[in-house]
C-alpha cells in the first residue's frame, strides 16, 4: 500500500486566512482533491489532499505557513445508502479513532473515498488489511 | 477620615486570600466597629443584591470592576440614589483618571477616596485621601517618605514627579528601609485644609518599571514569559495586550516545527498556557495562538506590554 | 494537644450546669430581641421561664432554612446592626440565601472553638497553616484563618483555586497544616505529582478538611498520598461555620463543642428525639451566639451521638462523620446545589430547551457538574458558533446563580429520557460508599 497524505495549515480564524492559501495552491497550479477545515475559538485548522502533496508542502513552508504533513487513510465508499456507515463501522470495530476526516470523489465521479488521519497510521493499516475494504491508490491522484 | 464609623456597612469587593487589599480594610473596619460584608470580587448580580438587600453604605473595590457594577446597576434599572444606601467606596490596586473618579461618582451618586498601599507595605492604608479630595495623606508616623530619580537614586524636590521610597518606622515582621516602590507620584507639600499635617503624594502617575496590573494585580511580563518559554509547541514571540484593567491578552506564536495538523493539540496548549499563566499570576489570560511571523519583531528591546488603557 | 484542657476536658456535672445556665440567657435573649422567636414561642404557648432543665430544650420549636430564607435578610439577628461586625453567607444559593451575622464577641468565639480544632489537628504557635478554604461570604476560609491566628500559627491565606499556586506556595513555604475540602486536598495531589513535586515530600503533618461529604477512603487515600494526619471539621453557616465539631487524634468521631452548641438527634420524619447511638438527624442550638442565637437548628445532616468517653481525654460528645443528607440538595465542591437553581439559567437562556440532566462525577477527586441541555429545534440546525456561544452563555448563567463552573454539554432535541412522573434531574456519579 502506497501513501496518501494530508497536508494541514494553521490558520488564524480571520479574513482571508483560507484565500492565502488556496491563492498559492492555485497559482502553482495544484490540484485540491479533498478539503476541510476544523476550527476552534481564535484558530483552525485547514486541511487538504491535493494531487501533487510534496510540491504542495514545500510551497506553503516557503510562502511561509506553518504546514505539517500526515500520513492519511483513503478508503473507497460504496455510492449507495449506507456507504460511509459501513466504513466507519469497520473503523470504529477495531477501536481506531478518527482524528480528522474528508471525502473525495474521483474525478470519474464513479467513487468516493473517505479520507481518515488516525492516530497510528501502520497500526491502523495492518489492522483494516483483512477487512474487505478498497484503498485509495496515491498514483491515482498524481 | 472619610466619615466611615460604626453602622456603616462595609461591601468589600476586593479579593480575599494573598492579595493585601480585602483583609486590611477588613480588619481596619472591624476595628472602628463597620459591618463588614466579605463579598469578594465578580459574581455582580450578587454584588448588586447585597447592596440592595443589606443597605451597604461604603464599597472597597477596584475602579475598573467599580465602573462595571455601576454600568450592571444601571442595566438592571435599579437607580442608585434611590435604592442603594451607598455614601462613598475607596478605589484602590490599579491606576486610575480623575475623570473616571467623577464619572462612577455621578453614576452612583457618592463620594469616592484614593486609597495607596502595597503588600510589601502592611498593604492598603499607606495613604489615604481625606475628603478634600487632593492628593493622598501618607502616615508619616509610620512611615518615612522619599521622591527619587529612578535612574540615578537621586533625591528630587517635592512637587515633582519621581519614584516613591518608603521606609517602614514601626513594623516588627518585615522592616523594610528605603524600599523603591516602583510608583510614580510626587509629594505635595502644602498644608492640607483638612488639618491632617501629614504630608500628601498625588495619585499614583504611573510605573517607574514594566509592572503592570490587571485586576489589581501586579504582573511582569518576564512572568508571562517564563510560563510561555516552558511550554513545548510555542515559539520565541509574544505579546501582551491590555484593553482593560480586567482583561490581558496574551498573543503567542506557535512553534512551525512543532506543528502537527492536529487541533486538539492545539486547543490543549493553549489550555494548559491560560493554565499556567493564570496559576503564575493569579489572573486568567486570554489567550491568541497566532502563525509565526505574526507579532513584530522589534530591534533591540522588543515591546511586549501593549497598553491600550488610558488612566 | 488541647487549646483549652480545662473546658475541654470538664467533668458532666459542671458541663451541664453550664449549659443550662447559657441556655437560659440564649433563650431569653432570643424571645426578647427576634420577633421571630417570639411568634414561635406564643404560637406553642411557652416562654423562656419553661426552660428550667436541659431536657426542657425540647419544648422549643424547630428552627429551618426556610425559616431563615423568611425573615431575610437580617431577621434572626438578636443584636443591632451597629454592634455587627461582620456578615457570611451560605454559598450557592439564588434568592434568599442565609445570612449568618456576627458581633466581635463571636467573632472571638469563632475563633475559639477553631483554636481547639486546629490544636486538636496539632497546630502550634510554630505551624504554617495554608487555609485553601475560600474567603469570602463563604465561612471557610474565615473560620480556619480566626483560629489559627488566636493560636499564633503563620496564616497563609491562599484561598481556594489555582492549584498549581497552592502547591508552589506548600513546598516554597514549608506550609505543614492544609485546610481545605477533601476533594481539593486529592486534586492537589494529583496536580503535584503533575508538576514533579512528590507530596510526601512536603513539609505537611495535618489537614482539616470538611465542608463536604468525604469517607473513611478517601480519608486513606488523602492519609497516603500526602503522609499526613487528615481530620474530619464539622461545622454549617447557620450556626458559626466551621468550628462546631472536629476530630481528635482518635479520629473516631467529632467532638462538639458542648459548651458552646448543644446537640440532639432527631427523627427526620416526626422530628421525635432519638436516643445516643441512633442515626437521624442533627439538630444544633447555640449557647453563647450574640447576633445570631440559633434554636435547634435542623441541620439536614444525618448522623448520631457518641457519648461513651473517648480516650483523648475531652468529656465533649461526638458525632459520627455525616452519612448523608436529609433532603434532595447536593453538595458539590462543597458549595449546595439545588437543581431548580440550575433550571432557573436554563429557562432564562433562549434556544434551549427545559429538558436537562445533571451529572455529578469525581474523575479526580474533585467534583464536576456537567448538565446536558436539549437544544431547540432551531438551535440544532444552526451554525457550530451560534451553538459554542449558547453554551457558554450557560455555562455563565449557571455560574453566577450557584457560584460554581460547570460544563454543558448541548445534546440533540428529544435525546435526554423521558421519565413518567418525577423527573430523574440529578445522576450522581461519585461514589461515597465506604
Amino acid at each position: 500500500m502506497n501513501k496518501v497524505y494530508m497536508i494541514s495549515v494553521f490558520a488564524e480564524n480571520k479574513p482571508g486566512r483560507l484565500e492565502r492559501v488556496t491563492k498559492v495552491l492555485a497559482e502553482a497550479n495544484i490540484n485540491i482533491l479533498a478539503f476541510s477545515i476544523t476550527s476552534t475559538n481564535g484558530f483552525g485548522v485547514i486541511k487538504f489532499m491535493v494531487n501533487k502533496w510534496k510540491e504542495a508542502y514545500d510551497l506553503l513552508r516557503e510562502k511561509g505557513f506553518t504546514v505539517s504533513l500526515n500520513e492519511a487513510i483513503g478508503i473507497e465508499m460504496k455510492d449507495q445508502p449506507g456507504g460511509l456507515y459501513e466504513v466507519v463501522k469497520i473503523l470504529s470495530s477495531k477501536g481506531i479513532n478518527i482524528e480528522s476526516a474528508s471525502v473525495y470523489v474521483a474525478e470519474t465521479r464513479k467513487r468516493a473515498y473517505l479520507i481518515v488521519e488516525v492516530e497510528d497510521t501502520s497500526k491502523a493499516k495492518e489492522l483494516l488489511k483483512d477487512e474487505n475494504l478498497k484503498f485509495l491508490n496515491p498514483e491515482e491522484i498524481q | 477620615m472619610t466619615g466611615a464609623k460604626r453602622g456603616d456597612i462595609l461591601q468589600n469587593s476586593m479579593t480575599y486570600g494573598l492579595f493585601t487589599g480585602a483583609f486590611v480594610m477588613h480588619y481596619g473596619a472591624e476595628k472602628i466597629g463597620i459591618l463588614v460584608i466579605p463579598a469578594g470580587p465578580g459574581n455582580t448580580e450578587r454584588q448588586i443584591n447585597l447592596m440592595r438587600d443589606f443597605g451597604t453604605t461604603m464599597l472597597h473595590i477596584t475602579p475598573s470592576y467599580a465602573l462595571y457594577v455601576a454600568s450592571v446597576i444601571y442595566d438592571k434599572g435599579i437607580d442608585p440614589r434611590r435604592d442603594l444606601k451607598l455614601k462613598r467606596a475607596y478605589l484602590g490596586a490599579e491606576p486610575y483618571s480623575e475623570e473616571t473618579r467623577k464619572k462612577i461618582e455621578d453614576m452612583l451618586g457618592i463620594d469616592i477616596y484614593n486609597c495607596y498601599g502595597l503588600t510589601e507595605m502592611n498593604g492598603p492604608g499607606v495613604g489615604f485621601e481625606c475628603k478634600y479630595k487632593e492628593g493622598l495623606h501618607i502616615w508619616e508616623d509610620n512611615f518615612l517618605m522619599e521622591v527619587i530619580n529612578p535612574e540615578t537614586g537621586e533625591p528630587i524636590p517635592d512637587g515633582e514627579i519621581g519614584e516613591l521610597v518608603l521606609t517602614t518606622l514601626n513594623r516588627e515582621a518585615m522592616p523594610l528601609i528605603r524600599y523603591r516602590t516602583r510608583d510614580l507620584t510626587k509629594i505635595i507639600s502644602e498644608p492640607c485644609k483638612c488639618g491632617r499635617t501629614h504630608r500628601r503624594i498625588s495619585r499614583i502617575l504611573g510605573r517607574s518599571d514594566d509592572m503592570f496590573i490587571v485586576k489589581g494585580v501586579n504582573i511582569f511580563p518576564q512572568q508571562i514569559e517564563q510560563v510561555l518559554m516552558s511550554i513545548k509547541g510555542v515559539a520565541q514571540n509574544y505579546q501582551i495586550v491590555l484593553e482593560s484593567y480586567d482583561e490581558m491578552t496574551v498573543k503567542v506564536e506557535i512553534d512551525r516545527e512543532l506543528f502537527d495538523g492536529k487541533i486538539e493539540r492545539l486547543i490543549r496548549m493553549k489550555d494548559e498556557i491560560v493554565d499556567k499563566i493564570r496559576s503564575a499570576t493569579m489572573v486568567k489570560p486570554k489567550v491568541e495562538l497566532l502563525e509565526p511571523g505574526t507579532l513584530p519583531i522589534s530591534e533591540g528591546k522588543a515591546k511586549r506590554v501593549i497598553d491600550n488603557r488610558t488612566i | 494537644m488541647f487549646w483549652n484542657k480545662e473546658i475541654e476536658c470538664i467533668n458532666e456535672e459542671q458541663l451541664k450546669e453550664i449549659q443550662l445556665q447559657r441556655l437560659k440567657d440564649t433563650v431569653k435573649r432570643a424571645y426578647e430581641k427576634v420577633p421571630y422567636y417570639k411568634r414561635k414561642f406564643d404560637e406553642v404557648g411557652i416562654t423562656p421561664d419553661d426552660i428550667k432543665r436541659l431536657d426542657d430544650l425540647r419544648k422549643i420549636p424547630f428552627t429551618s432554612k426556610a425559616d431563615l430564607r423568611e425573615v431575610y435578610p437580617f431577621g434572626m439577628f438578636a443584636s443591632p446592626l451597629r454592634e455587627i461586625v461582620e456578615i457570611h453567607m451560605s454559598s450557592g444559593t439564588t434568592g434568599k440565601p442565609v445570612v449568618a451575622g456576627y458581633t466581635m464577641n463571636d467573632i472571638e468565639i469563632w475563633g475559639e472553638v477553631m483554636a481547639r480544632c486546629l490544636t486538636m489537628a496539632g497546630a502550634t504557635k510554630d505551624d504554617i497553616v495554608q487555609v485553601a478554604y475560600g474567603y469570602g461570604l463563604f465561612t471557610g476560609g474565615f473560620g480556619v484563618h480566626y483560629g489559627a491566628r488566636k493560636i499564633g500559627c503563620m496564616i497563609v491565606p491562599a484561598s481556594a483555586g489555582n492549584t498549581r499556586r497552592q502547591i508552589e506556595i506548600m513546598r516554597d513555604f514549608g506550609t505543614t497544616i492544609l485546610t481545605c475540602t477533601p476533594s481539593y486536598a486529592l486534586y492537589m495531589a494529583e496536580v503535584a505529582q503533575e508538576m514533579g513535586i512528590e507530596p510526601t515530600n512536603l513539609k505537611l503533618k495535618a489537614g482539616c478538611f470538611g465542608a463536604e461529604m468525604w469517607t473513611e477512603a478517601m480519608r486513606s487515600e488523602i492519609e497516603k498520598r500526602f503522609g499526613l494526619n487528615a481530620y474530619n471539621i464539622y461545622g454549617l453557616t447557620e450556626i458559626i461555620g466551621p468550628g462546631v465539631a472536629h476530630e481528635c487524634v482518635e479520629k473516631n468521631g467529632l467532638h462538639i463543642f458542648e459548651d458552646h452548641f448543644i446537640a440532639e438527634i432527631i427523627d427526620p420524619e416526626t422530628g421525635d428525639h432519638l436516643p445516643d447511638g441512633k442515626r437521624g438527624e442533627l439538630v444544633l442550638t447555640t449557647i453563647t451566639r450574640e447576633g445570631m442565637p440559633m434554636l435547634r437548628f435542623r441541620t439536614r445532616d444525618i448522623t448520631s451521638l457518641i457519648r461513651e468517653k473517648c480516650s483523648c481525654g475531652r468529656t465533649f460528645v461526638r458525632i459520627e462523620r455525616i452519612r448523608g443528607r436529609t433532603d434532595d440538595m447536593i453538595k458539590v465542591r462543597g458549595v449546595m446545589l439545588f437543581p431548580y437553581q440550575i433550571e432557573k439559567a436554563i429557562l432564562e437562556v433562549q434556544g434551549v430547551e427545559p429538558h436537562y440532566q445533571i451529572v455529578i462525577t469525581r474523575p479526580q477527586h474533585l467534583d464536576e457538574i456537567e448538565v446536558m441541555v436539549e437544544m431547540s429545534k432551531e438551535t440544532f440546525s444552526d451554525e457550530v458558533k451560534h451553538i459554542e456561544a449558547l453554551k457558554k452563555k450557560l455555562e455563565r448563567r449557571i455560574e453566577e446563580i450557584v457560584g460554581i463552573r460547570v460544563k454543558v454539554t448541548l445534546v440533540e432535541p428529544k435525546s435526554l429520557p423521558r421519565s413518567e412522573g418525577k423527573a430523574k434531574r440529578i445522576i450522581d456519579k461519585r461514589s461515597l460508599s465506604e
